[in-house]
């Protein structure tokens, strides 16, 4: 096994909710640019981003849709930041079953942000806000890059090793032969 | 398939708890649009002369605009319609905020509640389920409060609400219908709603709203997203900050209210305090300020923060919007503290901050000349601020002299008599206006005083600068880019405009001049009001992203009418015409239009006589305000002068 480092691009919505004005412009443009066709409509419901904002707690926290889990978190914790408490989900980006978000309306189906990757310009949600609460950057991050044997090859050479290859060989032929 | 608005409005009778899912026709959407547009001929179809604005029959529409829901950056506005206690005529307060786009979402563009529910109700709209309930557990709750008890009981933080305060159900005439950070408030709509039992309306939707051609819809969407951008990069030079910028006046941003505080009066709308603005009360209103201000907020799609989430030391959070951070301090010859602390008060009791100062101050005043006595305030404090929260309960609660008060300065002066009447000095149709005088009669806003039927100046004015610049050179450089006129003539009058000389005020703009500019004025908000489209985007700042140009592709590529300047001119010139039918119909005439008697101080009455008359003729009204048959068939209105001739409105 050989391992080497390699250069990988990191898509990145950096989110800063000191600056979020909680006016869902991102959960409208989301919706409406995955729509069928492409702006033929919107729906917030629909968003693969949603502001989870409580106005009068001074909550305004965008959370873009991640996976799709099929239970909820055992516990939820709540988190206390700069005097204001915030549960949990506020910063999960799970579609799970414990609430609305990241659900197609009607059919319950997951949604998943994809970082609007047939855009020519990016998310359009970062396009969309003005305010700069979403700011779009790409990262470049070094990552060990491994040559992973597939799980065949690495049986065929432990195979190999002890019947010798012709024997491998000569023996998948005949199996081969008697499944026809 | 309906483009842009659903095709539902929702109808309840709240006398038998009737709820109906109705189709709207999509005829009316062509010609009156939607919103203050549709609400007007449902108003006029539904809601004859007769109607007394606390009878059963009258109607309280919640009218979501033609294009809010859609992705048009700004167009959030709940257009509300009824026929107003304080001046018998139709209100159509707005609000901004989250709801209009809730109700389309829930596959609504209009809630019309009629009748009146024998105890107090809400309803809660969530998608097709639509629910009366009962509020008896939220009777007496303030405005904030209760929404907060609502989305907690009702489980739903996404959903929206509109609730009145105990001003509203004791129906106080200026009593005003809250919605998380905005409101409606001018016209006492919220005493309506009292009238009808409803606390509050929950909305929550989660349907889709569609576009005609969506490519070109998005194309237009992000031209304006770049124009803001632009804009916003490039005050206009030359005017004062609140009017260089985009959005409604920043008011919460704002720290210098040098001009504000120096020329708007103090009071009862009397006192000019030259000096005010020290470095000493700059410092301290700047620590005011920026201790309650927690964050800068915004309406539903839009970049402009026009609002703050107000937090005073020991009080709840509220949020602000706008002009009432003064309203209360001005009234009560006070401080900024005072009135950012009053105003927490007011929200959660639901007031309109215009008239509600104004209704204060106005009482004061009356004691202070002996028309009222001691004996009306029992127990009132000794101070100013005192005086204030004191008066404010008494209000709200229609207790003792504030039965008397919360019907308005106009109907408390008729009330107390005594020589009160020329206490209520501020008014234009009888409702309360922004505290202003002023020295030379502006012809602009002599027109828009007098014959706006929002009856609310900061609603009608706006695209045109307030005062001439000094030089030519600025003007010259002004019109250069000025692509939101209409015709380019506009250009030449503001070019032409100097301070002084021939070609200052009163006398320039000309008459007719003066008629083209209020005629575009309004038309821009009347066309804003149709589309739920915010002013601060569009009407009432300079040079603003939505213009006469733009509009009709948004509508046609929008809602798939088909659509021109043409056409969009005479659409807003028909329900404009509508609103005023409808109010001609309730006996409004010539001698109701006229601003406050001393607005300002040389006042020119040929001029003034000329210029009504000018503008009645652009707009195709006769000698006393009252459209015309020629005018009327034009518009395609001939079922008005039907009804106006059987009513001998008209003649034959």
């Amino acid at each position: 096994m050989k391992a080497e480092k390699k250069m990988k691009i990191v898509k990145t919505i950096k989110i800063n909710v000191d600056e979020c004005n909680g006016c869902r412009a991102c959960e409208v443009i989301c919706s409406a640019v995955h729509a069928a066709p492409k702006y033929s409509s919107n729906n917030p419901a629909r968003s693969r981003i949603r502001i989870i904002r409580d106005p009068l707690r001074d909550i305004y926290v965008p959370v873009l849709a991640g996976e799709y889990t099929v239970a909820e978190c055992a516990g939820r914790d709540k988190y206390t930041i700069d005097g204001k408490e915030y549960d949990e989900c506020s910063f999960c980006r799970a579609s799970c079953p414990s609430r609305e978000e990241f659900h197609e309306p009607d059919s319950g189906l997951p949604l998943k942000c994809d970082m609007c990757e047939n855009e020519e310009n990016g998310p359009l949600c970062v396009q969309w806000c003005l305010v700069d609460a979403l700011v779009y950057e790409e990262r470049e991050v070094e990552v060990d890059e491994e040559e992973t044997q597939e799980e065949l090859e690495i049986g065929l050479d432990a195979l190999a090793s002890k019947f010798g290859m012709q024997t491998i060989m000569d023996t998948v032929a005949r199996m081969s032969n008697k499944e026809r | 398939m309906r483009y842009a608005e659903t095709g539902f409005n929702l109808e309840i009778d709240l006398s038998r708890g009737n709820i109906e899912k109705v189709a709207t026709d999509p005829r009316d959407t062509e010609l009156y649009l939607g919103g203050l547009g549709t609400n007007a001929k449902i108003l006029w179809d539904r809601v004859p002369p007769e109607v007394e604005p606390f009878s059963p029959e009258n109607l309280l529409i919640f009218g979501a605009g033609l294009l809010c829901g859609t992705p048009a950056t700004g167009c959030n506005r709940t257009i509300v319609t009824t026929i107003s206690p304080q001046t018998k005529l139709m209100a159509f307060s707005m609000m901004g905020g989250f709801w209009a786009p809730e109700l389309k979402y829930a596959g609504y563009d209009k809630v019309i509640l009629r009748g009146k529910s024998p105890d107090l109700v809400y309803l809660w709209i969530h998608n097709d389920k639509v629910e009366i309930r009962d509020a008896s557990h939220l009777k007496g709750k303030g405005s904030i409060e209760t929404a907060e008890i609502l989305l907690k009981e009702l489980d739903e933080p996404k959903a929206q609400v509109a609730a009145i305060g105990l001003a509203g159900e004791n129906r106080v005439y200026y009593a005003s219908i809250e919605q998380g950070r905005s409101s409606a408030s001018r016209g006492g709509i919220g005493a309506v709603m009292g009238d009808k039992g409803v606390k509050a309306i929950v909305v929550r939707g989660t349907k889709d709203i569609n576009i005609a051609e969506p490519e070109e819809y998005i194309g237009l969407c992000n031209d304006v997203l770049k124009y803001i951008k632009e804009r916003d990069g490039n005050p206009i030079p030359g005017v004062m900050p609140i009017l260089a910028g985009l959005g409604s006046p920043q008011e919460m941003k704002v720290h210098d209210e040098k001009w504000h505080t120096e020329n708007f009066m103090w009071g009862n709308s009397r006192t000019r305090i030259k000096d005010f603005w020290s470095d000493e009360v700059e410092k301290e209103w700047t620590e005011t300020m920026e201790n309650a201000r927690t964050r800068l907020i915004s309406c539903f799609n839009c970049p402009m923060k026009c609002g703050a989430t107000i937090t005073m030391p020991g009080l709840p959070t509220y949020m602000m919007k706008c002009f009432t951070k003064l309203t209360y301090t001005f009234g009560a010859f006070s401080d900024l503290d005072f009135g950012l602390r009053i105003a927490q008060q007011a929200t959660e009791y639901g007031v309109d901050g215009f008239s509600a100062p104004q209704v204060m101050a106005f009482a004061l005043e009356l004691l202070k000349d002996g028309i009222l006595t001691d004996e009306d305030f029992p127990g009132m404090p000794e101070d100013s601020e005192g005086r204030f929260y004191y008066l404010l309960d008494k209000i709200v609660r229609r207790e003792g002299i504030g039965d008397i008060l919360a019907d308005g300065t106009h109907w408390a002066a008729q009330k107390i008599g005594k020589g009160a009447e020329a206490y209520a000095h501020n008014n234009i149709k009888k409702i309360e206006q922004l505290p202003l005088k002023l020295s030379m009669l502006n012809p602009i806003y002599f027109l828009m005083y007098a014959t706006g039927e929002k009856m609310n100046i900061t609603q009608i004015e706006g695209q045109f600068p307030q005062a001439p610049f000094p030089k030519r050179e600025h003007r010259e450089k002004f019109v250069e880019d000025w692509i939101q006129v209409p015709d380019d003539k506009f250009k030449q009058y503001f070019l032409d405009w100097e301070m002084r000389g021939e070609n200052s005020n009163p006398y320039y703009p000309t008459v007719d001049m003066t008629c083209d500019i209020v005629d575009w004025q309004e038309m821009m908000h009347y066309i804003d009001d149709a589309l739920g489209q915010c002013a601060g985007l569009s009407s009432f700042p300079l040079k603003p992203p939505y213009h006469i140009h733009n509009y009709p592709k948004f509508i046609a590529a929008g809602a798939g009418i088909d659509m021109d300047e043409e056409k969009l001119t005479k659409a807003a010139k028909r329900y404009r015409t509508l609103v005023r039918a409808i109010n001609i119909r309730r006996g409004m005439r010539r001698i109701d239009e006229a601003p406050p008697e001393d607005h300002w101080k040389k006042r020119f009455p040929e001029l003034e006589e000329q210029l009504l008359d000018g503008y009645y003729k652009l707009k195709g009204w006769n000698n006393d305000g009252i459209p015309t048959s020629e005018s009327l068939h034009e518009l395609g209105l001939d079922y008005v002068s039907e009804d106006f001739i059987k009513r001998g409105i008209l003649d034959k």
